[in-house]
């Protein structure tokens, strides 16, 4: 049985406020027994969980544990279902996952996770970083996992995933980058402050919206309330909830996190995440790409 | 590069570094980084005051900066990264263990692939091990310049 979903009034507003978590929530369900309950921290460094993590919570790499070795793509269902089963999570188990920079690769994790159908995995609101402003525990202790059987199922791609031709064919229709202002127009080829990873052309696919991801967070690393989403996406983007949208950064992980505001915070019904995003499109041949200040939004 | 890092031809502290990492599995190469990153000196008043005297390294995933000293013909390094970057501040960790004190020539001398001799490419993924890479080619080219000046 799934666990009831946090009841606290600042989620309730979220038109799926079972997809996360309060920190007092957490804590609360953490002082009991909480079979079949299961903590991930998601994090961009991947030393970062072992410096002091929630009691009890495990890590999840996203490259190491979530991306195929060789291939660029992500683990297959046999993959999945070791990384699963490692942590004791089971088919039914419920999964609350957190990280750093305003759950940017919690995310990304719970997107992949998605991708398998796993059906009860929510975020902590506000990531490691909330947790930590509270003073809430952290230990070092790597708590050991009763290895579950995990079952093997097959990734389902199609309904949040898009591939470069899936975008080709979405061109004209409503497409959100979320990438900084910079890499959007073109001026620059990767984020600010971060390595260049190898993108041949700078800019954006055509007719795409500049929303970058951050815009959605508040300064304490929580999701902002649902009215200045509404406002930012629907009002100033010209969005609607019945689009059918694309949403991309540069490897897929930063859109994860716009991808999670649109599906899970406003009841979007088709938004699918472009993975390949710059660092594919930008060096493909004979690919379209658009320069320059972001148009002026319109309905499609 | 095609060439095989003779370890031998290191300076010592680095190579006995590269013997530790290469002596223990994966999980176990993560606690030595971690221990690294914890034991990564704070920087002195003369460059925490002025952080503009301080190189950005671009590379790492997160903001790492360092300066190159060279004194009596030996190299110092310093390093500044923040606490919510281990993985960065154990490279940095590495490169100031191994080679911090070392002579000039003897920095010069470090193959460039040396971040690969850790065998931590599996335990961070490869991905992650451009920022050491660019740490040790700015170390380097520093240097150089200090050497030239």
């Amino acid at each position: 049985m799934p666990y009831p979903t946090d009841p606290s009034s600042e989620l309730a507003e979220y038109a799926h406020p079972e997809r996360l978590v309060t920190t007092g929530w957490l804590a609360d369900q953490l002082a009991g027994d909480h079979p079949n309950l299961v903590v991930l921290e998601s994090d961009e460094d991947v030393l970062l969980y072992d410096t002091g993590h929630i009691p009890g919570s495990f890590k999840l790499d996203w490259h190491t544990d979530l991306n195929d070795p060789v291939s660029r793509d992500f683990v297959d269902g046999e993959g999945f279902a070791k990384v699963m089963s490692e942590r004791g999570i089971g088919r039914e188990t419920t999964v609350v996952i957190y990280g750093d920079k305003s759950n940017w690769w919690a995310a990304y994790a719970l997107w992949v996770m998605t991708l398998f159908g796993h059906e009860d995995v929510r975020l902590l609101n506000g990531g490691r970083a909330a947790w930590i402003a509270e003073d809430r525990p952290l230990t070092r202790d790597v708590p050991t996992a009763q290895p579950t059987d995990y079952p093997v199922v097959e990734r389902d791609d199609a309904p949040v995933r898009a591939y470069k031709d899936d975008v080709l064919e979405h061109l004209g229709k409503p497409m959100v980058d979320v990438r900084s202002p910079g890499e959007f127009t073109g001026e620059l080829l990767h984020m600010p402050d971060y390595p260049q990873e190898g993108a041949m052309r700078g800019g954006h696919i055509p007719g795409a919206r500049s929303v970058p991801w951050g815009k959605a967070a508040q300064e304490d690393g929580r999701f902002k309330a649902r009215k200045d989403l509404e406002d930012l996406y629907l009002a100033q983007q010209q969005l609607d909830a019945g689009d059918d949208v694309v949403v991309y950064c540069r490897i897929g992980e930063r859109s994860s996190h716009t991808w999670f505001v649109l599906t899970h915070l406003l009841g979007f019904g088709t938004v699918r995440n472009y993975d390949g995003s710059w660092t594919e499109w930008g060096n493909s041949v004979r690919v379209p790409v658009e320069q320059g200040e972001p148009k002026e939004p319109q309905k499609v | 590069m095609s060439e095989e890092t003779d370890v031998s031809e290191l300076p010592a502290p680095l190579a006995e570094l590269i013997d530790e990492f290469e002596a223990v599995g994966p999980k176990d190469r993560l606690q030595l980084l971690l221990e690294l990153s914890e034991e990564l000196p704070a920087l002195p008043a003369r460059y925490a005051d002025q952080p503009d005297l301080l190189e950005q390294v671009h590379e790492c995933q997160s903001p790492l900066f360092l300066a190159v000293e060279l004194t009596d013909g030996d190299i110092h390094l310093f390093f500044d990264a923040p606490k919510e970057s281990p993985t960065t501040r154990g490279f940095a960790g590495i490169l100031h263990t191994g080679l911090d004190g070392q002579p000039a020539q003897a920095v010069l001398d470090v193959p460039d692939d040396v971040p690969f001799k850790f065998g931590l490419a599996e335990a961070v993924s490869p991905l992650r091990m451009r920022g050491m890479v660019a740490m040790l080619s700015r170390i380097k080219r520093q240097t150089r310049v200090l050497l030239s000046g």
